[in-house]
């Protein structure tokens, strides 16, 4: 039985370049839990993100997931473990319909013909975008893409969902249909974000990156009410917090 | 939609046609491949000024596009787009073989215009057939077709990237020339100088797109094959088909059918 948990201890990662971009990244993220991962452009959110997947290895340090180290050998094993839903929906939809690009990850696992139809279809009932299982995905909107990416990973059923920007270039309608589908997700949720608000409605805890190194790590609410240290990191208090009073609950 | 955006959403209406489900888009992509693999081979093994033995082929082509129900004009147009090169490789010929080769009445036709029909024929022939077998499988069902063909394996994936990364190459052409057009102020053309840094761009570009691209795989567990949900069997109908059509071409390229045909109908006159 897995636990679902992701644990950093102490990751650095230098690109070739040698443009440093973690530097001393530790974390825990237990079973279940949903966890908003926010900072500047180029605080190194998806290069983090990336060794989620296993496409960047640390330079030190070391992640486990599922209780195993992130490595070479161990990453079909991490791949099944992990959803990661990609910024641009486009990048991730290619075969030539909705349905066979959602089978195609299922295809990939091995999951037999006979049961293909029905987890396919699943999946894209739980996206609200059945009807879309016969469309190319280049003639899609957004929203649409979005959702038929999300329903890719979701079919692989998956213990750990990896978002990168979910709510980028969404209307408000579909950025609330987001919102709402991912409450009623038990996975363990990690969401790398500039929409605070939706951080706030989505994610009881946040971690703040700041030039590769953790600033803070607690209750949303928490951090969001704490404006010298999102202002340190670039970031803003959102809408819906602008409200509360100051210091409304203690920071730690 | 510029005229980029909309031929690449022509070629992707080459998938959609390849979701049809007649007979012939459910025959087994290899029988498929195979055949027109022959069709080709025999239509290119012809002397250079053969014309009228290459005609009867025109008939697989066709058969293709009317049993599989694609759009003809579609297809047409397609081969029409390419057409550029074939003309480009032939149209030399009528200035360098100028020996008289045939006589129409008292018109002489040269050696080189003949070779120059039989190059448009064969390039008509040959791309119109591959196009419809395309339209007919789709790329990923070729792939696949051709791995268990016993294709080795880094041709196969090179051919299944090349289909992928195009969309995203004309994607991004197609935002960085727009970008462009809306900041060059009304001038048309474009400078050697900013062509070239374009140029540039665009690769530098497409490769960090194509590795986005390549990382979404992998996180879905792409392992250099594309399973595709349609089965694979060769069965009865897929040999009739690779039979049938072998036959046909043997007795086209060895008997030229329409001199025969031509023969006959003088001799019955005479």
């Amino acid at each position: 039985m897995s636990h679902h948990i992701v644990e950093a201890a102490n990751i650095h990662y230098s690109y070739p370049d040698s443009t440093a971009a973690l530097d001393g990244v530790s974390f825990r993220i237990g079973h279940g839990e949903s966890v908003a991962l926010v900072g500047e452009n180029g605080a190194g959110k998806s290069t983090l993100l990336r060794h989620f997947t296993g496409c960047l290895f640390p330079s030190s340090g070391m992640l486990k997931i599922d209780g195993g180290v992130v490595e070479k050998k161990n990453l079909p094993a991490v791949r099944r473990a992990v959803g990661m839903v990609f910024q641009n929906p486009d990048d991730q939809l290619f075969m030539p319909t909705v349905f066979e690009d959602v089978a195609f990850g299922l295809l990939n696992m091995g999951v037999p013909a006979a049961e293909l139809d029905g987890r396919v279809m699943a999946a894209l009932q739980t996206v609200g975008a059945a009807h879309l299982r016969s469309r190319p995905p280049y003639r899609l909107s957004q929203g649409e893409k979005r959702a038929a990416a999300i329903a890719g990973v979701l079919a692989m059923a998956p213990d750990i969902l990896v978002m990168d920007e979910p709510t980028s270039n969404l209307d408000p309608m579909s950025r609330r249909r987001l919102i709402t589908l991912l409450k009623t997700f038990g996975h363990t949720k990690i969401i790398a974000t500039h929409d605070l608000d939706f951080a706030l409605e989505t994610c009881e805890r946040t971690i703040v990156i700041h030039k590769g190194r953790v600033t803070a790590d607690g209750p949303t609410v928490e951090i969001f009410n704490d404006e010298r240290l999102l202002t340190a990191s670039s970031l803003e208090k959102p809408m819906s917090a602008r409200a509360w009073p100051q210091n409304r609950l203690k920071t730690s | 939609m510029s005229e980029l955006g909309a031929s690449l959403v022509d070629i992707g209406y080459m998938d959609t046609l390849a979701a049809g489900s007649t007979p012939l888009h459910r025959l087994d992509p290899r029988a498929k491949l195979l055949t027109t693999a022959l069709f080709i081979v025999a239509v290119v093994s012809f002397g250079k000024y053969e014309v009228s033995a290459l005609l009867p082929f025109l008939l697989y082509p066709v058969y293709l596009a009317a049993e599989g129900r694609l759009p003809a004009r579609y297809l047409f147009k397609k081969v029409l787009l390419v057409s550029p090169f074939a003309v480009m490789v032939g149209i030399f010929n009528p200035f360098f073989d100028g020996g008289v080769l045939l006589r129409v009445g008292h018109l002489g036709v040269s050696g080189g215009w003949v070779s120059f029909a039989s190059i448009l024929l064969r390039f008509l022939l040959t791309v119109s057939a591959a196009l419809a077998l395309l339209a007919l499988t789709g790329i990923n069902s070729i792939c696949e077709g051709l791995l268990r063909l016993g294709a080795p394996r880094a041709f196969v994936v090179q051919l299944l990237f090349l289909n992928r990364y195009l969309f995203s190459l004309a994607a991004e052409t197609e935002n960085m020339t727009r970008a462009r057009a809306l900041r060059s102020a009304g001038k048309r053309g474009m400078r050697f100088g900013v062509f070239i840094q374009i140029l540039g761009h665009l690769l530098l570009k497409t490769l960090d797109r194509a590795e986005r691209v390549y990382r979404a795989m992998l996180a879905r567990g792409f392992d250099g094959h594309i399973r595709v949900t349609r089965g694979y069997k060769i069965g009865r109908r897929e040999l009739l088909f690779f039979f049938c059509w072998t036959a046909l071409f043997a007795l086209f390229r060895f008997v030229n059918l329409p001199v025969m045909l031509g023969q006959a109908v003088t001799g019955l006159l005479k």
